[in-house]
């Protein structure tokens, strides 16, 4: 999809009739509609694309949330759900005809029990503050994506949200026990349990990432992990990206698994600096962070061995943090990418790509020919252990014409991660950014699949609808119809 | 596509046309897991082979029929693991019931150990089967060609089909290939034996699994509760330290956690019926009548007993999870705890999405699906 695709006039006829059928058991406050109160759901951390929703509805409890499907299924409305609206991909972008579902009045701790190592929360507590909660124990929830003093969980599992931490700690589907979750048609289902599996099909893992497609989750049961005693982190520098990426490589052959490891480029390094105060060495071509975490002993022998890769693999430069505050200030700068992104431009986009990392110098230097080629500068920041790359491309909204460059260059890129081995996205959700790229990904007998999963859940197609799978028919208008092996699904079908 | 998958992708068609039901079979170790399910053969023994396996990516890919010892010997000469430690059942002999055609080298394969989804001794720390699929191949029942996931940590794209094949037993796909998230093997491995009753034993793991300490497997069985630990010398040393108990000799610690995943160990040679439980670590002892071997810090509970089924869910359900009817059980009490109705419609439907004509490993899972 392109965010220049015209939004839809909101459906004001039928607006009165499912405003006024949720504030049968919703307090009024809770029941939006007029443009000004609805204007703040136009978008989630997608702004580029803007859709005002028909009602808002801001159920408190379990119970209101079930009575809002069963009322929406009831009156054949789309419901699309959100939690934080931080999200990076549009999945919680609105519906013009539609009701947006916020599970936001859901911010409840119900429970940590901290010998079993679990949180039980509903879907709107922040990600962060399940780790401060959790923190008397000694224990915390482990993945952080980067918007983690801000997102929710229930938008965490809808969108089976990373972090810097993956590598040695996984995604969210790692770490996720139990979901208390709603059909379209307002039944509960409870998928997982408290102990580390469950009978049946692996639905927990169909939930996790399912951008709210599949069901509405309104209980969410988390594992949580001891403090680890002791991290610390090493600032490795390079005088060539390709040397850095070689290091990453070496790390891991070394049999390390780092806490974390990062990767910047020049661009980047330059456009933090300034805000952090980081120390960063700016004549280097990269720089990576590689953090070892764990008991006092375990750390202090890794972080000698990753010190020993990164002089081996031409470090330039090779400093470890030799105090806490010093291990923050390394990350600072990583962590302040994006807002420094923000900074030195008037927009950015952000990808989402996951590559092999064996193709890391390919795809920097590719995006690198791009950059010439669409006149628009791009900063490289890098989940460098799982190969996760988020090029920013920078760009002006108010210059004519750039917005359709920087998309184009965008699209480019995916379908460059695509051709390597890798992934449109990593930990971003499809929504409706990167729709259109999920026809270079997968056949269509596999998008076909997917919507046939989508019906085994939702058979009206109610839940979210447009998000995360194309139609077929989009797929074939844009051209991107991809073939493998001369595969077509349902090859008796006429094709337009 | 090569030759085999062609000629399996015709047989479903030929199947998938004719609704023959179809019995799926790679290294035929797991006969005795699951519902009964009769059906023609359906070999994935030929289609075997390491596809790709690059160590500093963290990432194997492998045919459904590649032995997984062959797998495990490639990943160990570069210093590397399936840290889910999945069970070898190739020690247990064919039942006597097997029809001949039907028994197999004796040699679990990859494609087998990811439908049965079971998982080893170390899953509690680093992760079940489920947790470190990346990616499948599969045809489905009706003989389409699909992959889902890739080979990459990260990827959120589209519905993750991948892990739900884990556990599965079969009944959603036949499965092709399977990229797995590798881990580097663990510097030093050492085993601790302490003596504590059930109550203590349960509270203990529990109370280590908040600390970070690098244990990687515990088991209790008789007042015995052993502790493996694994990771840098140092650290693992620390531990001892802390922990206490008498250090086990490495050959009989390598012996008896190889028995304990692959059923080899005394506990699991009786013929009586045997349950596994999983349950809330924390969950206070079971008190039906039998005997038990505890591992993943008290998550998982093997109870040899002759209490009814029903007694037994209910005792799994009371403790937070479900039970399973592992082995030598009554084939009218179901293997699988059963699913709320809405969920085994669920159930239902995609079963039906993944294959129309209903043929793969019919009713292994649950009746009727």
């Amino acid at each position: 999809m392109s965010a220049l695709d015209k939004p839809a006039p909101v459906n004001v006829a039928r607006q009165h009739d499912v405003a006024t059928a949720l504030r049968a058991f919703l307090p009024a406050a809770s029941v939006l509609f007029s443009a000004e109160d609805v204007k703040p759901y136009e978008c989630d951390g997608l702004s580029a694309f803007r859709q005002m929703p028909m009602v808002v509805a801001l159920p408190a409890t379990e119970p209101e949330v079930q009575r809002v499907l069963q009322t929406c299924h009831r009156m054949q409305v789309p419901v699309v759900p959100r939690g934080a609206g931080t999200g990076l991909s549009g999945g919680a972008l609105p519906l013009g005809d539609g009701v947006l579902l916020s599970l936001a009045k859901l911010m409840r701790i119900i429970e940590i029990d901290p010998l079993a190592r679990t949180a039980r929360v509903q879907p709107g507590v922040r990600n962060l503050a399940i780790s401060e909660a959790a923190a008397v124990h000694g224990l915390y929830y482990a993945p952080d994506p980067s918007s983690q003093i801000a997102c929710s969980i229930g938008g965490n599992v809808a969108e089976n949200s990373g972090g810097m931490h993956c590598l040695k700690y996984g995604l969210t589907v790692h770490n996720v026990l139990k979901l208390r979750a709603y059909t379209v048609e307002g039944e509960f289902i409870e998928i997982g349990s408290d102990s580390l599996d469950a009978a049946g099909y692996d639905l927990l893992a169909l939930l996790t990432g399912s951008e709210g497609l599949l069901a509405v989750i309104t209980e969410v049961t988390v594992k949580l992990l001891p403090k680890p005693q002791r991290a610390q982190c090493v600032l490795a520098a390079f005088d060539d990206v390709e040397k850095a990426g070689q290091a990453v490589a070496n790390i891991i052959a070394a049999g390390i698994i780092p806490a974390g490891l990062e990767m910047m480029d020049k661009i980047t390094t330059g456009a933090v600096e300034p805000f952090v105060n980081a120390g960063y060495p700016l004549d280097a071509e990269a720089i990576l962070l590689c953090e070892s975490d764990g008991a006092d002993e375990e750390v202090a022998d890794e972080i000698e061995r990753m010190k020993a890769v990164m002089h081996g693999s031409g470090a330039v430069e090779v400093r470890v943090s030799q105090s806490e505050a010093e291990r923050v200030r390394f990350w600072a700068g990583r962590k302040a990418a994006f807002p420094a992104a923000g900074r030195v431009s008037p927009d950015y986009y952000c990808m989402d790509g996951t590559i092999p990392k064996r193709a890391l110098p390919r795809v920097l230097k590719a995006i690198a020919d791009l950059s010439l080629e669409y006149k628009l500068r791009c900063m490289n920041v890098f989940h460098a252990g799982d190969g996760n790359l988020h090029p920013l491309i920078l760009y002006d909204a108010n210059q004519p014409g750039e917005l359709e460059r920087t998309e184009e260059m965008g699209a480019k890129i995916l379908k460059l991660s695509i051709d390597v081995g890798g992934t449109i996205t990593g930990e971003h959700g499809v929504g409706v950014e990167k729709i259109d790229s999920m026809c270079d990904q997968f056949a269509a007998p596999e998008l076909a699949m997917f919507h046939a999963v989508k019906r085994a859940f939702d058979d009206t197609g109610l839940l979210n609808p447009g998000k995360a799978v194309p139609t077929l028919h989009r797929c074939a208008e844009m051209g991107r119809m991809h073939v493998h092996a001369g595969q077509v699904a349902f090859p008796e079908l006429p094709r337009f | 596509m090569d030759a085999t998958i062609q000629q399996l992708a015709q047989t479903l068609r030929d199947a998938s046309a004719n609704k023959t039901p179809l019995r799926i079979v790679g290294g035929d170790t797991k006969d005795f897991y699951g519902n009964p399910c009769t059906g023609e053969t359906l070999s994935t023994r030929a289609h075997r082979g390491i596809v790709e396996y690059e160590p500093t990516e963290l990432v194997i890919t492998a045919r459904a029929g590649t032995p997984l010892a062959e797998i495990e010997a490639a990943l160990k000469d570069k210093g590397q693991m399936l840290a889910f430690e999945p069970p070898h059942f190739s020690k247990s002999p064919p039942s006597p019931l097997t029809p001949l055609p039907h028994r197999g080298e004796g040699k679990s394969t990859l494609g087998g150990c990811i439908a049965a989804g079971l998982s080893g001794p170390r899953r509690p720390y680093a992760g079940a089967v489920r947790d470190l699929v990346l990616g499948v191949r599969i045809l489905d029942g009706a003989g389409a060609d699909l992959r889902f996931g890739g080979q990459v940590m990260k990827n959120v794209a589209g519905y993750d089909v991948s892990r739900l094949m884990a556990g599965a037993m079969g009944t959603l796909g036949v499965i092709l290939e399977v990229s797995l998230k590798t881990l580097p093997l663990p510097a030093t491995e050492l085993t601790l034996h302490q003596q504590h009753n059930e109550v203590d034993a349960i509270r203990l793991m529990n109370e280590w699994a908040g600390q970070p300490l690098p244990i990687s497997a515990t088991a209790w069985c008789g007042g015995d509760l052993g502790i493996r630990l694994s990771g840098a010398a140092s650290a693992v040393e620390a531990a001892r330290k802390k922990l206490g108990g008498d250090v086990v000799d490495a050959t009989q610690a390598a012996t008896f956690w190889q028995g304990i995943r692959d059923h080899a160990d005394p506990f699991f040679a009786k013929d009586e019926t045997l349950w596994r439980l999983s349950v809330k670590s924390t969950a206070p002892a079971i008190t039906l009548p039998g005997t038990q071997l505890i591992e993943w810090n008290g998550a998982l509970r093997w109870l040899r007993t002759d209490a009814s089924a029903s007694d037994v869910r209910a005792a799994a359900q009371e403790a937070g999870g479900h039970a399973t009817l592992f082995r030598h059980g009554k084939s009218e009490d179901g293997v699988f705890h059963p699913l709320s109705p809405t969920l085994a419609a669920i159930h239902r439907r995609l079963k039906k999405t993944f294959d129309p004509a209903g043929i793969l490993n019919a009713g292994r899972l649950y009746p009727g699906m």
